[in-house]
């Protein structure tokens, strides 16, 4: 099996701020994957794809092409663009296509998210008094895990260092000037301890990958990227999540936990066999908890990881090549196919400035949201 | 005179002199939920049973808010220049239930994961007829 789906085709709409609508956006990043695959949109015999606030994906074959393909519409949240990879993984392993497309596109307003409780299946009450904010959940679950395990505040901030510092030789990103950590630091307190420049924002763009059984990719694309697993997973009890007005004192892993360790068993290999990582990194301490949770290290060794600079695109292992959510914000539905995308480009070796200096052969992508939800996927050459 | 009207009914005892929130207990899993619930998250069961939460707890973790929340859902009357900061935390009560809560206070250094932290009722806001709308936090116990 693990050679059977293979990445063809990679395309992005930049990340930011743009004039154009979401579903524009996506068409681009559509058209730009099969220019890159070598293939037109009548050879696309499946697709799947998703926004969180710019409309439905399947309206996109008008722009595309009426060819009258199979083409699902994934609505789920966060991991809205890992959802459509793993159906069109699953739909190509399933011998139902030979060559599908995975999208993801989105466009927010500015500033923190304004969700509706009652879609969110909590009362009015937690709203009304100021407790909706996501914010706050990661506020507070890096507090208690910097208390638990001994993660200092300079350490928060170098993650933020290193991303815009990524994102800053990163041409499709939205952040592009590097900060020093004093700058970080200094930042507007948003949510204790994590200032603005700790913080990524809603934004803007869209990707799109073509996907292909592994036998026919070479027809298409000299340099395909296999997909060795791609695993999507809801939270187990105990689970911290976003909007939980209560936890059990049974405390329990995090999604990540499950679907990362399930991504490594189907793809058969391990987290030290990674080559370079990205993980979610909504904020600083969520890329430092995913290390743990994902299998990258054990909790509280994240300090001397990230105070060395391993997590360095020069580093032992880069995580969030490409400046990660930080320097590119987050567009929900297009969230994690950036990451893959990023681990594409890695591993064919054409990331060119941000190109990391070691030999490339594995990746780890790893998206996690709202409301407790995590998709990973192992990719290799 | 101000009518004091709680954020809502059944989330906490009122009108009290020491209001207790209000959960469901799930004897079969052992889970307290939240407020109330139909249903146990953990095993399914509809066999529930309300339950009064104790008033005392110690802090969990915490945050400090600050920046003015989006409206909805917020329901607070502050503008960007007249709003303060506020604090949030859970609580752990016992080995029942960490409950999430507005915090008196917003000073991070008068807060630490562990203190000991006591049941207060709040206002958050105030209705057209100038009622003042109220809700539980929890607050610093004084030594």
């Amino acid at each position: 099996m693990a050679e059977d789906v293979a990445i063809i085709g990679i395309g992005m709409h930049p990340f930011g701020r743009h004039e154009n609508t979401g579903m524009e956006m996506g068409a681009y990043a559509a058209r730009a994957a099969m220019k890159d695959a070598g293939c037109d949109w009548s050879d696309v015999n499946y697709a799947f794809g998703g926004s969180a606030s710019a409309g439905n994906a399947d309206s996109m074959v008008s722009t595309l092409g009426l060819t009258g393909l199979p083409f699902i519409n994934v609505a789920n949240g966060c991991a809205t663009g890992g959802s459509a990879l793993i159906s069109a993984y699953n739909a190509i392993n399933a011998g139902a296509a030979d060559v599908c497309m995975a999208i993801g596109f989105d466009k927010h307003e500015k500033g923190a998210f304004a969700p509706d409780p009652a879609s969110h299946g909590v009362g009015q009450w937690y709203g009304d008094t100021g407790l909706m904010l996501t914010t706050q959940f990661f506020g507070m679950k890096i507090q208690r895990y910097m208390h638990q395990f001994g993660i200092s505040e300079s350490t928060l901030a170098k993650v933020a260092v290193k991303n815009f510092h990524n994102g800053s030789l990163n041409e499709n990103a939205w952040r592009r000037k590097p900060l020093t950590e004093e700058e970080v630091l200094n930042s507007l307190m948003l949510s204790n301890p994590l200032t603005q420049y700790m913080f990524c924002s809603p934004g803007e763009g869209a990707v799109a990958l073509v996907l292909a059984r592994g036998d026919i990719a070479k027809k298409f694309q000299t340099k395909p990227v296999y997909l060795r697993s791609a695993v999507l997973r809801s939270r187990p009890f105990g689970s911290f999540e976003v909007f939980n007005s209560w936890l059990s004192p049974d405390r329990g892993n995090s999604p990540s936990v499950g679907a990362a360790a399930a991504a490594f068993k189907m793809a058969g290999m391990g987290p030290s066999d990674m080559d370079i990582v990205q993980v979610q990194d909504t904020e600083s301490g969520a890329e430092i908890m995913h290390m743990a949770e994902c299998g990258f290290c054990e909790d509280g060794e994240q300090e001397d990881l990230i105070q060395s600079g391993a997590t360095n695109l020069d580093g032992r292992l880069p995580i969030n090549t490409d400046g990660g959510c930080l320097a590119n914000g987050e567009p929900i539905g297009a969230s994690g196919l950036r990451q893959v995308y990023e681990s594409a480009l890695q591993l064919r070796g054409d990331a060119g400035t941000h190109q990391v200096p070691k030999p490339i052969k594995t990746a780890f992508t790893h998206v996690y949201g709202a409301p407790g939800i995590s998709a990973c996927t192992v990719l290799s050459n | 005179m101000t009518t004091q009207i709680p954020v809502a009914e059944e989330l906490f005892t009122w009108p009290s002199d020491s209001p207790q929130l209000i959960g469901t207990r799930f004897p079969e899993s052992g889970v307290t939920t939240f407020p109330q619930s139909k249903s146990c998250p953990k095993s399914g069961s509809e066999n529930g049973e309300r339950v009064l939460l104790p008033r005392i707890g110690t802090l969990w973790s915490w945050t400090v808010q600050g920046f003015l929340p989006k409206s909805p859902p917020y329901a607070g009357k502050e503008t960007a220049k007249t709003f303060k900061p506020y604090g949030v935390g859970y609580i752990q009560l016992g080995n029942e239930v960490i409950v999430e809560s507005r915090l008196t206070t917003a000073e991070a250094s008068e807060l630490k994961i562990g203190m000991d932290m006591e049941l207060v009722v709040i206002p958050y806001s105030t209705d057209d007829d100038g009622n003042e709308l109220i809700t539980y936090a929890f607050a610093p116990v004084k030594k």
